[in-house]
């Protein structure tokens, strides 16, 4: 695994000048990402706000060959390059000594929701990519609207806490499991707090042959009503709370990759975040109390199954 | 079947004339999925790729809409990309045939026409590729098994041409030319390869030397000048259209044009129709002919970019016009050819008088007694000069 120092020599094949917003996750999971390649990237992205962000024409922020198609599609997308780089190579296009990684990179919306299918299709279909999700749990891009990823009572424009719901009513999407099913070679959350550990799945992922997937938190302060400059923090106490377990499944074996000697009451995460400020009143204790419960739930369930097959 | 027989004759269906076509260009990739009655283009297609005739990469993908997402990704990245479909198939890739044609990818699609649902109904009408009329990309219609081929390799020169570079729907009629059984003339594979040629892509994804950023965002200071260089493109295409359909026709002896006119030099009532009933129309032009009556066809081979001009000048000493849809645009005035053709003929200062007839839909059958009925109704416009109906729906 590449060191820091390493890391930091790599070129910046994201430029700065984008449009994303301060304190925004989704750069630095990019850009670390791509200097995790190592290596020539094609890559695509849905609609949404990394789409939007960096490529305003005439001006983009991709020091890469990049594509954006439409929103529900980033898989099939990559689907089409990745087939035509294994065509080309077959036909001696392209030099049998040159390797390109492929990536396609989504927002929760276009993974968990309208691009779920594509995804699944991909992944059955067996391709040489990545999937990188950047979950900042609802449609940010559009003003903040509830996703399949929307944590359990958080408010969002289409599922306002009111006087009487208490903003999602719903748990959210476990669109890792739904990935893992197809018994994809690879995948794994991460977080970008933990820059070592998403770099190394990065690279893992992209060294591993067939479709490889991560899903990175990516606090996004215009959704979370967070402070801009505690978003780092803010995935870290995700991830101490347990909301946002770091775990990967390599050919079919799951691997806890970070256990919090204390694990933190989601109320620390929760109290970050003004969409969920509803959520602290005495009187809805009832509906946090159902949150911790499945988090609680879901961090046993895979502490049962670290280290076995699943 | 048999592939040593070039020269000859062969019977084929529109299908598998359609995948044999494909297997002779061998792109380089063929993201598809299954629907009726375009099915068997992919099913053939995947046993040539299964038995090695063809070393396209086939992508078997889990939706139309993921079919044309991979096709846009793959001939972004360099490739030279076909796929075929059919109705709700062609209604599911609907957002994403935009994409292709703004995004100027030379992507070649075969579109057996459906019909759309509701009612389902798995037969012949236009209303598919009428609903991707507006999309940009370029539309040809064909009306038998020989020209659905001959159009399929055509459909490469005009979609790759550097004047062009926009997608291109070969459409034949489902189960009428897809399923029947015609015979055809096959061109020799080596000049089928040479009148193609190889694709170079002009900024391909894979070269990653030379990085191209593709489906940027765009604000209302540039929007509208991409839009703008789009519509010259396709407009451009008119004349790559017809130099191509020449340059065919020198090499392999049949000669396409923009149309097809049929017995329309003395016409004075003239049905104009597209693909598969043109046929039909000309058994009845033939009969009418025999008892003297001055009829004729005209068939539009290249609906978009629509031939305004060539239209008005081929109808201009025609006294009265029935065009005759296979779609309905539920304007409430008429079918969708029938609006261009109307339109196309303003300009002329002797305008014919021109009604609207729909058939067909959902695979009613159009007889030649059809045919003869509304060259009838032509005729005694001609003589009376009024028109009683302007807009109907026939063979009901």
């Amino acid at each position: 695994m590449a060191t820091l120092k390493e890391l930091s020599r790599r070129d910046e094949l994201l430029s700065g000048g984008h449009r994303l917003c301060s304190g925004c996750g989704i750069p630095p999971i990019v850009r670390l990402v791509l200097r995790a390649a190592n290596g020539p990237v094609v890559a695509t992205t849905s609609t949404g706000c990394l789409e939007v962000g960096t490529s305003i024409y005439p001006y983009t922020a991709w020091r890469i060959p990049w594509i954006h198609s439409a929103f529900e599609n980033a898989a099939a997308t990559i689907s089409g390059i990745e087939t035509a780089y294994r065509v080309f190579k077959k036909r001696g296009k392209i030099p049998q000594d040159k390797k390109i990684k492929f990536i396609a990179f989504g927002g929760d919306g276009g993974t968990y929701d309208i691009g779920l299918q594509a995804l699944s299709g991909a992944l059955e279909r067996g391709h040489n990519f990545l999937y990188l999700c950047y979950d900042n749990g609802a449609y940010m891009n559009t003003g903040i609207q509830r996703s399949g990823a929307t944590p359990f009572g958080a408010a969002t424009t289409t599922s306002p806490a009111g006087d009487v719901v208490l903003g999602k009513r719903e748990t959210r999407k476990d669109l890792t499991r739904i990935v893992v099913a197809h018994n994809v070679p690879y995948a794994a959350q991460a977080s970008p707090h933990n820059w070592a550990d998403l770099s190394r799945k990065a690279e893992k992922a992209l060294k591993t042959e067939g479709p490889t997937f991560l899903n990175v938190i990516s606090p996004c302060p215009l959704g979370w009503y967070s402070k801009p400059e505690e978003s780092i923090e803010a995935a870290k106490v995700a991830v101490d709370t347990c909301y946002w377990a770091l775990y990967e499944v390599e050919n079919g074996v799951l691997k806890i990759n970070y256990k919090p000697k204390e694990k933190k009451p989601i109320a620390e995460w929760l109290k970050m975040q003004a969409r969920f400020k509803h959520l602290l009143k005495p009187e809805n204790k009832e509906s946090l109390d159902k949150l911790q419960k499945s988090i609680d739930a879901e961090w046993e369930r895979l502490l049962s199954l670290d280290g076995k097959v699943i | 079947m048999a592939t040593t027989m070039t020269k000859a004759q062969i019977g084929l269906t529109g299908n598998s004339a359609i995948a044999y076509a494909m297997k002779q260009i061998n792109p380089d990739v063929c993201p598809a999925y299954p629907i009726t009655p375009s099915t068997a283009v992919v099913e053939e297609f995947s046993s040539y790729v299964a038995d090695g005739k063809v070393d396209t990469e086939f992508i078997t993908v889990e939706s139309e809409h993921s079919a044309m997402s991979a096709c846009i990704g793959a001939s972004a990245a360099g490739a030279r990309v076909m796929t075929a479909t059919s109705s709700q198939g062609l209604a599911l890739m609907w957002e994403m045939l935009y994409i292709a044609s703004g995004m100027r990818l030379p992507i070649v699609l075969t579109d057996v026409n459906r019909a759309l649902s509701a009612p389902i109904n798995i037969h012949c009408d236009h209303s598919d590729s009428m609903g991707a009329r507006d999309s940009g990309w370029i539309q040809i219609y064909s009306e038998t098994v020989q020209e659905a081929y001959d159009n399929l390799f055509q459909a490469v020169r005009i979609a790759e041409n550097e004047k062009v570079l926009l997608p291109v729907m070969v459409c034949l009629d489902g189960f009428i030319t897809s399923h029947a059984i015609e015979n055809i003339s096959l061109i020799d594979d080596d000049d089928i390869r040479q009148f193609i040629g190889e694709y170079k892509a002009q900024h391909p994804l894979l070269d990653t030397d030379h990085p191209v950023t593709y489906g940027a965002m765009t604000l209302p200071d540039t929007y509208i000048e991409f839009k703008r260089q789009q519509s010259e493109a396709i407009t451009r295409a008119k004349d790559v259209v017809s130099e191509i359909g020449k340059e065919f026709g020198k090499r392999f002896g049949r000669e396409y044009g923009l149309m097809e006119e049929y017995k329309l030099d003395d016409a004075e009532a003239v049905i104009v129709i597209l693909s598969s009933a043109a046929g039909t129309t000309k058994v009845a032009v033939d009969e009418l002919r025999k008892a003297g009556k001055k009829v004729g066809i005209l068939k539009p081979r290249l609906f978009r970019p629509f031939p305004f001009k060539e239209i008005a000048d081929a109808l201009k000493n025609v006294k009265a016009v029935a065009v005759l849809d296979r779609a309905d645009s539920m304007s409430g005035f008429g079918g969708p050819l029938f609006n261009e053709v109307r339109s196309a003929l303003y300009e002329l200062e002797k305008r014919p008088k021109v009604v609207s007839r729909i058939f067909g839909l959902g695979g009613r059958d159009y007889m030649v007694k059809d045919a003869v009925h509304v060259f009838d109704e032509l005729l005694k416009i001609v003589e009376t000069g009024k028109v009683e109906t302007l807009t109907k729906y026939i063979t009901i």
